[in-house]
């Protein structure tokens, strides 16, 4: 099948000189369409810095992209952005401290051009329920007046509602407790059988990127060092990295 | 065991705009000497509340409505000392708040937040002890040196967490409460921050953890007892092991059901979060709160608020209990 999106050799470096630092180094992966990858990898591996490149909010200092097999580069932005969307790491930052949820989504909305209020309202409607949340209850408060996990809905909300082509999504589930981040795996998981929305999901709970990928991507130090199928990187993990990764999961029964 | 610091009967409440919101309801709790006790709970539900009533850093729109707080053989009742002197807060009970690590001052070097934060209760110390102290505790969790020296936007997501652990914890505090401390951070990283805790409440730097985390393995492994809390309140408690082997109440069967265990198997089943959403705290219905999503609903739940069954040690509460404990 034709890639949604080829990434190669896809590096950055931040600062120069001695204090140089190559936060992602070489990186090549092919993404098909409706395909779920996992990125894994400890912290500070480069896996944040991977999605800002992908997601173009950062430039690379070397490598390419390809967007079904047009250089980037020579797309506007937010023509790219209509394809290429993002739930960040961290909720508390991503989230205008002035803008209420409801201000955030029509927004998020605009990108498309202007729409009749009625269909933005159910856009916004569906896309708040469909993450556990209740659009009344929700749409008039502030950043500081919700939980994290309310706030991290929010934002996986507003993605889902502008149904990019490619999601990229960094660690989108890390404030949920266990039955919400459930309910939102199961949201992505339609989405992606829906739409054929492609997903790279950057978590560090190998729970997660078992259930919800079709491949793993490991990142160390800012190269890949394993990649390949779900079951083949768990049963025959070759890098020391991934054995001592999948060693330090805790176990939860027995 | 010894109490080290206990809570009867706490209630908190958002205030605004003529509208009383009451997120902590009738909470009762126990931290003893030596312990780490996990909370865990569904979104929202009140556990970040909960916690800044605990680190006696309520201020308006929150309000402590009752509730007594007992901390090392001292008794305060919340509700009336709204200037509890600053020796408790930081010093006896430090927090280390969610989402904090986009609390450091981005202007400040790591050094320099550290020594600030010390000498604001230790003012006779030299930079050389703070940079020492700070050193000490970022190298035991895998942080080079180098990180005394950078601004808090060079780290990483996970690097500024376990900065801001090593920051909340440097006053040596009696009683630490750690809101998602480990949530942004990889298993080897988690491994890391769950063992610094461990051992300063071994050498008693601190002498109680209170930990807030929505990973149920994790917390199982660090904790010794667990609290799940819904919708405002504390619906079961008892020691880890038995929390996720033989949990009792519906809402935790279903909470640990819906854990997305690392085992190959999980990618073949599809696993279910809870149906529904939690009631709106603004007007809770009568009853148990867990009624309109729980399977094992009848009559009298929706009637009347089961009250815990069981004993301080192990209790929960629902009415598929009553009964079943003296
Ligand atoms: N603006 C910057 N200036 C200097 N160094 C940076 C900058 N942004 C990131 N880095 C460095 O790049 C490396 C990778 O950072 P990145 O945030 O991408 O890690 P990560 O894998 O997402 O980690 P985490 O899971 O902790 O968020 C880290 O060593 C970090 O300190
Ligand atoms: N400043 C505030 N004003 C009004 N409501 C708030 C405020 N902060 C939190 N809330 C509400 O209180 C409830 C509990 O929030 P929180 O304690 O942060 O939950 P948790 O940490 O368990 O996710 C949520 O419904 C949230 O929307
Ligand atoms: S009291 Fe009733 S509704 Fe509440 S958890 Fe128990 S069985 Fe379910
Ligand atoms: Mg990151
Ligand atoms: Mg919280």
């Amino acid at each position: 099948m034709k890639s949604l999106l080829q990434v190669r050799a896809l590096s950055r470096t931040f600062g120069s000189g001695k204090r140089a630092l190559q936060a992602v180094k070489g990186v090549s992966f092919d993404l098909a369409p409706g395909e779920i990858v996992a990125v894994v990898g400890e912290s500070g591996s480069g896996k944040s810095t991977l999605a800002r490149l992908i997601l173009r909010l950062l430039s690379p200092t070397e490598g390419q992209m390809l967007l079904e097999g047009q250089d980037v580069q020579r797309i506007p932005l937010r023509t790219y952005w209509r394809s290429v969307q993002a739930v960040f790491q961290d909720p508390y930052a991503a989230f205008n401290q002035f803008y209420s949820v409801q201000r955030l989504l029509q927004k998020a909305l605009t990108l498309f051009g202007p729409l009749p209020t009625q269909e933005r309202k159910a856009r916004m409607h569906l896309a708040l329920q469909s993450v556990g949340l209740e659009p009344e209850r929700i749409l008039g408060k502030y950043p500081h007046q919700l939980s994290g996990g309310q706030r991290q809905r929010v934002m996986v909300a507003r993605a889902i509602m502008l149904r990019p082509r490619l999601l990229v999504a960094d660690e989108p589930t890390s404030a949920l407790d266990a039955s919400l981040r459930a309910t939102v795996l199961n949201l992505l998981k339609d989405v992606r059988q829906k739409h054929g929305m492609s997903i790279i999901f950057i978590t560090h709970d190998i729970g997660q990127a078992y259930y919800l990928s079709d491949r793993i991507l490991v990142m160390y130090r800012g190269e890949v060092v394993e990649e390949g199928p779900v079951e083949q990187v768990v049963e025959q993990s070759q890098h020391p990295y991934t054995k001592r990764l999948l060693s330090d999961v805790p176990r939860f029964h027995g | 065991m010894e109490t080290l610091l206990s809570v009867k009967n706490l209630c908190a409440a958002y205030v605004q705009g003529g509208q009383r919101v009451r997120v902590v309801d009738g909470v009762s709790l126990e931290l003893r000497r030596g312990e780490v006790l996990g909370i865990a709970g569904e979104s929202g539900c009140g556990k970040s509340t909960l916690a800044q009533v605990l680190a006696l850093l309520a201020r308006p729109p929150l309000w402590v409505e009752q509730g007594e707080f007992w901390l090392d053989g001292t008794i305060y009742h919340l509700a009336q000392e709204h200037r509890l002197s600053r020796e408790l807060r930081g010093c006896k009970v430090a927090m280390l708040p969610q989402g904090a690590l986009n609390a450091l001052n981005p202007t400040a070097r790591i050094r320099e937040i550290a020594l600030e934060v010390i000498r604001a209760h230790q003012p006779k110390t030299t930079p050389q002890e703070a940079y020492a102290r700070t050193q000490e505790r970022l190298e035991r969790l895998g942080l080079p040196v180098r990180v005394l020296e950078a601004y808090p936007h060079q780290l990483s997501g996970g690097m500024r967490q376990r900065v801001v652990t090593v920051i909340s914890t440097l006053l040596n505090p009696k009683v630490l409460i750690a809101d998602e401390p480990t949530s942004a951070l990889d298993v080897s990283s988690q491994k890391a921050v769950v063992k610094l805790l461990r051992e300063l409440l071994e050498q008693r730097v601190i002498e109680g953890v209170i930990f807030i985390a929505h990973d149920l393995p994790l917390l199982r492994n660090v904790a010794d007892r667990i609290a799940i809390m819904y919708a405002g309140k504390v619906v079961e408690l008892g020691p880890s092991r038995e929390m996720v082997e033989a949990s009792r109440h519906p809402y935790t069967k279903a909470l640990v059901e819906a854990v997305l265990v690392p085992e190959p198997y999980i990618r073949q089943r599809r696993v279910e979060g809870i149906e529904g959403t939690p009631p709106d705290l603004r007007a809770p219905p009568p009853g148990c709160r867990f009624a309109p999503r729980c399977r094992y609903a009848w009559a009298r739940c929706r009637e009347l608020e089961p009250p815990p069954f069981g004993d301080k040690e192990r209790f929960a509460a629902c009415w598929l209990l009553e009964g079943m404990s003296a």
